[in-house]
């Protein structure tokens, strides 16, 4: 191990840092809102909204991120007069527009099965309880249904999280020089591998350890406003109790 | 979209597209067998009494889940082949050039995820096995072995089968990253011929189909396997 070379690459590789944080903020930001679009869709008892959601879901999820990523960015370049023509070349010319792109629906076929998933494990009272008390279906979503669904899916998009990290990293085979990218460039001048793995790598495991911790945390504070998580709610002489 | 491009033999590109499929299956059949083996290994791992490898299989499974799939590939791409010209030039004085064949090396960078996303999904299989079986087990008188053939793995396999089926699923879309190192799969072998025809989107497009059809037909292979597996055992 030469340290000299490792204390070199330290700030090369970290200098990827942002631009990994960046694309993977962007994507999951986008792909949350459109992840919720899609649950919806699935959820509706619409035949074709649903049908449309789960083909989306089905083919974002059975193929490639990489296929995916190469289709956007290579494959636009096929209809390069067309897109000319209608103004959109301007974005599909660009790989970090095609990454964001790809990772965006990636992450929502992921995330859409997620939330999915938390909406029904709603109880139906906490639904008839909204109606009842005569809440709009708007109100009834934003109030009660989004809410619990959220703290339900919440370990789960956790993951989804991570996995995207690590995902963020296929941005670098289109010429996005994130973390991966320029660790493979600074590999393939020096041919030292070991020290520039442990660099990147270090870098990846200190982003998805905060992911956990920060996961952990929104854990804890969503449950302790719940009475819905299993628990009972604390009794108020308990909770005197517990402050003595 | 010009599809005669896809045509048998030399006038088109559907039997290269093809034959990338074979060795995409090959591939990721491969490494899913090698991962599993690891994986099994890493179970047993941590599941032993022994702190030392209990230590070593948290940290393998907590560094390799944690770390992009494309930088294992770059580190066992560039680092086995210059580890091994070393051995061959320190050991038997063989001083050329050589790379390591990129089959094995493909393989080996996809088995060391599978193997760690499988030792989760094997070590919480054997600790849904009841405790009572493996001690009836010992009641009448079988030998470590038969209790570890008879009782333990038959019940493994059926507890970890939809665990290893996600693993599976991942292992086969990973090995697109394989094209990376030039191991000519549907990836690879669709780049070139997008290069030559100068239709990318033709030619990634119907990668992705291939794809789809490999997930698809695994998916219901596997559904398969699960209800075959579950035969025998009484539901609520």
């Amino acid at each position: 191990m030469d340290f000299e070379f490792l204390a070199r690459i330290i700030p090369q590789i970290a200098a990827g840092l942002p631009t990994t944080l960046l694309l993977v903020a962007q994507s999951l930001a986008l792909g949350f809102v459109l992840a919720v679009l899609v649950a919806l869709m699935r959820l509706s008892a619409n035949s074709l909204a649903s049908g449309f959601a789960y083909g989306f879901v089905y083919v974002f999820r059975s193929t490639p991120l990489l296929v995916q990523i190469f289709l956007i960015y290579y494959g636009s370049g096929q209809f390069r007069p067309f897109l000319e023509d209608v103004g959109l070349w301007v974005f599909f010319r660009d790989a970090w527009f095609c990454a964001v792109l790809a990772l965006t629906f990636n992450t929502a076929a992921y995330t859409s099965e997620i939330i999915r998933g938390g909406i029904q494990s709603v109880p139906r009272g906490e639904i008839e309880a909204g109606r009842a008390v005569g809440m709009s279906a708007l109100q009834l979503f934003r109030r009660v249904t989004f809410p619990i669904a959220i703290r339900q899916a919440l370990p789960a998009y956790g993951n989804e999280v991570i996995l995207m990290v690590k995902a963020s990293s296929l941005a670098s085979t289109i010429t996005i020089l994130e973390i991966t990218g320029i660790a493979k460039t600074i590999i393939a001048s020096t041919f030292r591998p070991v020290e520039v793995f442990i660099v990147a790598g270090a870098l990846y495991l200190a982003i998805n350890f905060c992911v956990t911790q920060a996961i952990r945390l929104a854990e804890r504070r969503l449950a302790a406003r719940s009475s819905v998580s299993g628990k009972k709610p604390v009794r108020r002489s308990e909770q005197i109790a517990v402050a003595r | 979209m010009d599809l005669s491009l896809l045509a048998w033999g030399d006038a088109g590109w559907g039997d290269q597209m093809a034959r990338g499929a074979v060795v995409t299956l090959l591939v990721a059949i491969a490494a899913y067998a090698l991962g599993i083996v690891i994986g099994a290994g890493l179970a047993a791992m941590k599941l032993s009494a022994v702190p030392p490898l209990r230590w070593f299989a948290e940290a393998y499974t907590t560094v390799v889940r944690g770390i992009p799939e494309l930088l294992v590939i770059y580190l066992v791409f560039f680092g086995g082949g210059t580890a091994l010209r070393a051995i061959a030039s320190g050991m038997f004085g063989y001083e050329g050039y050589f790379d390591l064949p990129i089959f094995l090396t493909g393989t080996i960078c996809l088995a060391i995820s599978a193997g760690a996303y499988s030792a989760e999904v094997i070590r919480g299989a054997v600790q849904v096995v009841p405790k009572g079986q493996l001690e009836a087990a010992t009641a009448v008188g079988m030998n470590g072995s038969q209790r570890f053939w008879r009782v333990l793995v038959p019940q493994v396999a059926r507890f970890a089968l939809p665990g290893l089926g996600n693993v599976w699923q991942f292992t086969l879309k990973d090995t697109s990253l394989i094209s990376v190192i030039g191991l000519v799969e549907i990836m690879r072998q669709a780049a070139i011929a997008a290069g030559s025809t100068k239709e990318p989107f033709t030619f990634y497009l119907v990668a992705a189909l291939l794809y789809l059809g490999l997930t698809s037909l695994s998916n219901r292979g596997f559904d398969q396997a699960e209800r075959w597996a579950n035969k025998g055992v009484r539901r609520a």
